[in-house]
């Protein structure tokens, strides 16, 4: 369920978090995202010093590992701008788990505060830019994987869909049980490698079954996972983040 | 497999057994496929939020003054005739239980569905005391049939399918071979009658125990959680002490939410309200009437405020419906009475973590678990808690705390944390790892068996907006 959140009016400025996986693995994703972003007049101030969320640690139960590494990231917003992150997984860290992370230490205002301003990159275009997209790509048959951090933790299964739905060209199809993990789930593939690969397995077949000549997501860590999927069987059906997407098909 | 063959020390291997076995795959796959989808039918167009937000206000409630309904619910239920037993753990009543047994002379005891029961092992218990007992519930009947433990809460033998089942009966009561379940649920129902005429005690779960009333509800399909708790002269009702609610109006939510999360039924066949033992006027039911509240580990939970949210769930099994590990893997691979995502987060404390270690990383943290539960437990969260109790970064509270604490990963993390903390060097070693791609291997453990390794891209996103500032500032000049 989508909690009612109230949004601000489109700000003349924005943080870009690029999140660890996508400096790395998929930086272009991230310019990408900035570039979105700057076409809506919005001027991307990108902190250099930004490294990883601290989920890793996190989730894997190293909370003072992880508590150092959010500590960080804290300082680099001292703006109140919003912070925007290509990621429902880093950012639903940030807006979730910052403030438990912190709580009843001297920063917890100030992980509150951030957790307040921090928006996922679709939902920012949709629900913060109100953004007008014009499809200049050739006709595709798209699926749509949402992440479970931006569909549950976040609450945005909607509007990742309401971007594609703006692509005169693209047909987004659905492919059956949408909703399920894909089976990444962070240091879940490498502790569980065999329940993960059953279940990037299912993801996999499910996309290829539903007709999509092409998926996106907005999470890298299930691009590299259903991407890797497809790519290891040697299939056409390819990958992308989001705002690659996006940007391509609208530039 | 006999009962034995399965433990949460080896998860990974019953793990691998499961998803290698296409059979158990497909039962489980279709039949959770179906419980999802029943349960979103019978919510319908119902505001599924709000009763989830009063469900687990009436549990939270309950839990908040859990000491003094329990001492209402016995001071009640005493009223009412039903003695009351109190069990620190799982073995105590056991000899409470047997006890009772062995005070009638009793040497045929037939069982409602209870997994509380199973926690406590009763059934080898009375066994050993010579007691035959013999489970009522269909699936559990096939279950003890197949000398195997429960795959699901509330659907024991769901990791059957009809010809399987057709085929132990066949082997073990000497039914035809057929894919009529018409016909092999009334062999059973047959099979059954008779031995509730026979039996001299029926024990019995509880779902809800009222505190204001005394009366103890319990929720059953079959007719066999009635004919358990009337048809023998000695009815023994057995639950955890988490399992008790303020007042009788409580029941009601928690009941529209238990049977519609559970099995998507709007109300089910039976609905029992036990209120005491046979009165004088009346007709059926039984002579003597007992309550055994098991503790097992559960106060221990209790002085948790974080861990204490485990206490609200009311057994519904939707996590494990709803779980993407639980419908690949099947119940019996997680080793322990209760699997699945609620079983990872109750069984540590019931089991101690160096047993139960594998359990709370066996999970994506999708979070489906915690989106359906009907009493809103925070379920990824206590993952979450669980994995860092597992680390020895938690609070101690839980048995066996740090038993997953290993000296390279901790080393890992810390290096982990220094360079997530030290900007230039992160930025160094991504660059170092851009440049060096063309080495990175193409095997990198398990992943690549399944999936090709990620490659680390030769330009990091930090020198791609050095770039693009770069290009913007002469754009600005020209």
């Amino acid at each position: 369920m989508t909690p009612l959140k109230l949004y601000p009016p489109k700000p003349d400025k924005v943080y870009f978090y690029g999140t660890c996986l996508i400096d790395m693995f998929y930086p272009e994703a991230g310019l990408d995202g900035i570039r979105l972003l700057e076409r809506e007049g919005i001027e991307v101030i990108f902190p250099f010093e930004q490294t990883c969320c601290g989920q890793p640690a996190y989730t894997s139960g190293y909370h003072d590992e992880a508590r150092a590494v959010a500590e960080a990231q804290l300082a680099l917003f001292p703006e109140p701008w919003p912070v925007i992150v290509p990621s429902g997984s880093c950012g639903g860290m940030m807006r979730t788990h910052y403030p438990q992370l912190f709580a009843g230490t001297e920063r917890q205002d100030r992980a509150r505060e951030l957790a307040g301003r921090v928006f996922e990159l679709t939902e920012f275009l949709v629900h913060v830019c109100h953004v007008r997209l014009a499809d200049k790509g050739e006709p595709q048959r798209v699926a749509m994987h949402t992440s479970c951090s931006a569909r549950r933790e976040m609450g945005l299964a909607d509007t990742a869909p309401a971007l594609l739905g703006q692509l005169a060209q693209v047909t987004l199809v659905e492919q059956a049980r949408a909703a399920e993990c894909c089976g990444f789930g962070g240091t879940f593939a490498v502790r569980h490698p065999e329940v993960s690969a059953a279940m990037v397995e299912d993801k996999s077949q499910a996309i290829e079954a539903a007709g999509a000549e092409h998926f996106v997501t907005s999470d890298c860590g299930c691009l590299m996972n259903i991407g890797g999927r497809f790519e290891h069987q040697n299939k056409s059906l390819r990958g992308e983040h989001i705002a690659s997407y996006l940007w391509r098909r609208t530039s | 497999m006999s009962v034995e063959t399965y433990t949460p020390q080896a998860f990974h291997r019953q793990a691998h057994d499961a998803l290698g076995n296409p059979q158990i795959r497909a039962n489980f796959r279709q039949a959770m496929d179906g419980l999802m989808g029943k349960r979103r039918d019978a919510f319908g167009d119902w505001d599924v939020e709000t009763l989830r937000e009063l469900g687990a206000n009436i549990r939270l409630r309950a839990l908040a003054k859990l000491p003094d309904l329990l001492e209402q619910l016995e001071a009640k239920c005493q009223a009412n005739g039903i003695k009351v037993h109190w069990a620190e753990d799982g073995e105590q009543a056991c000899e409470i239980i047997r006890g009772l047994c062995e005070a009638r002379g009793a040497k045929r005891v037939i069982k409602g569905k209870s997994m509380v029961s199973e926690e406590m092992h009763l059934n080898a218990h009375l066994e050993a005391a010579g007691i035959e007992a013999l489970e009522s519930d269909l699936g559990e009947y096939l279950v003890q049939l197949n000398e195997q433990t429960p795959s699901h809460i509330i659907m024991p033998a769901i990791h059957l399918n009809t010809d399987e089942i057709s085929d132990l009966m066949h082997a073990k009561t000497g039914t035809e071979r057929t894919r009529d379940v018409d016909y092999l649920t009334a062999a059973a129902r047959q099979q059954l009658r008779e031995r509730f005429m026979a039996a001299d005690v029926g024990i019995s779960g509880v779902n809800f125990a009222v505190a204001e009333t005394g009366t103890l509800c319990l929720v059953e399909n079959e007719g066999n959680g009635r004919m358990t708790t009337t048809v023998p002269p000695v009815h023994i009702a057995v639950t955890g002490i988490e399992k008790v609610v303020e007042h009788l109006r409580d029941v009601a939510p928690l009941y529209a939410l238990l049977t519609r999360s559970a099995t998507g039924q709007h109300v089910t066949t039976y609905f029992n309200m036990i209120s005491g033992p046979r009165k004088p006027e009346e007709h059926d039911g039984p002579e003597e009437v007992h309550l055994v509240l098991v503790d097992n580990g559960r106060s221990a939970i209790y002085q948790d405020d974080e861990l204490l949210d485990t206490l609200r769930c009311i057994r519904c099994g939707a996590c494990m419906n709803h779980c993407p590990v639980y419908t690949r893997v099947g119940g019996h691979t997680y080793g322990t009475t209760y699997p699945g995502p609620i079983g990872s987060i109750l069984m540590p404390h019931l089991q101690g973590l160096e047993a139960t270690k594998d359990l709370p990383s066996a999970s994506s943290l999708c979070g489906a678990c915690g989106e359906v539960c009907p009493v809103k437990i925070p379920i990824p969260d206590l993952l979450v808690r669980l994995r860092k109790e597992a680390v020895g970064e938690g609070r101690g509270n839980v048995a066996g705390a740090g038993a997953k604490r290993n000296r390279s990963e901790v080393l890992a993390w810390k290096g982990f944390q220094w360079l997530a903390t030290h900007p230039g060097a992160w930025r160094a070693s991504t660059g170092i790892a851009g440049k060096l791609r063309a080495l990175t291997p193409a095997k990198l453990g398990p992943w690549t068996d399944y999936r090709t390794a990620p490659k680390p891209a030769a330009t990091s996103l930090h020198a791609l907006v050095k770039r693009h500032r770069r290009d913007a500032k002469q754009e600005g000049k020209s």
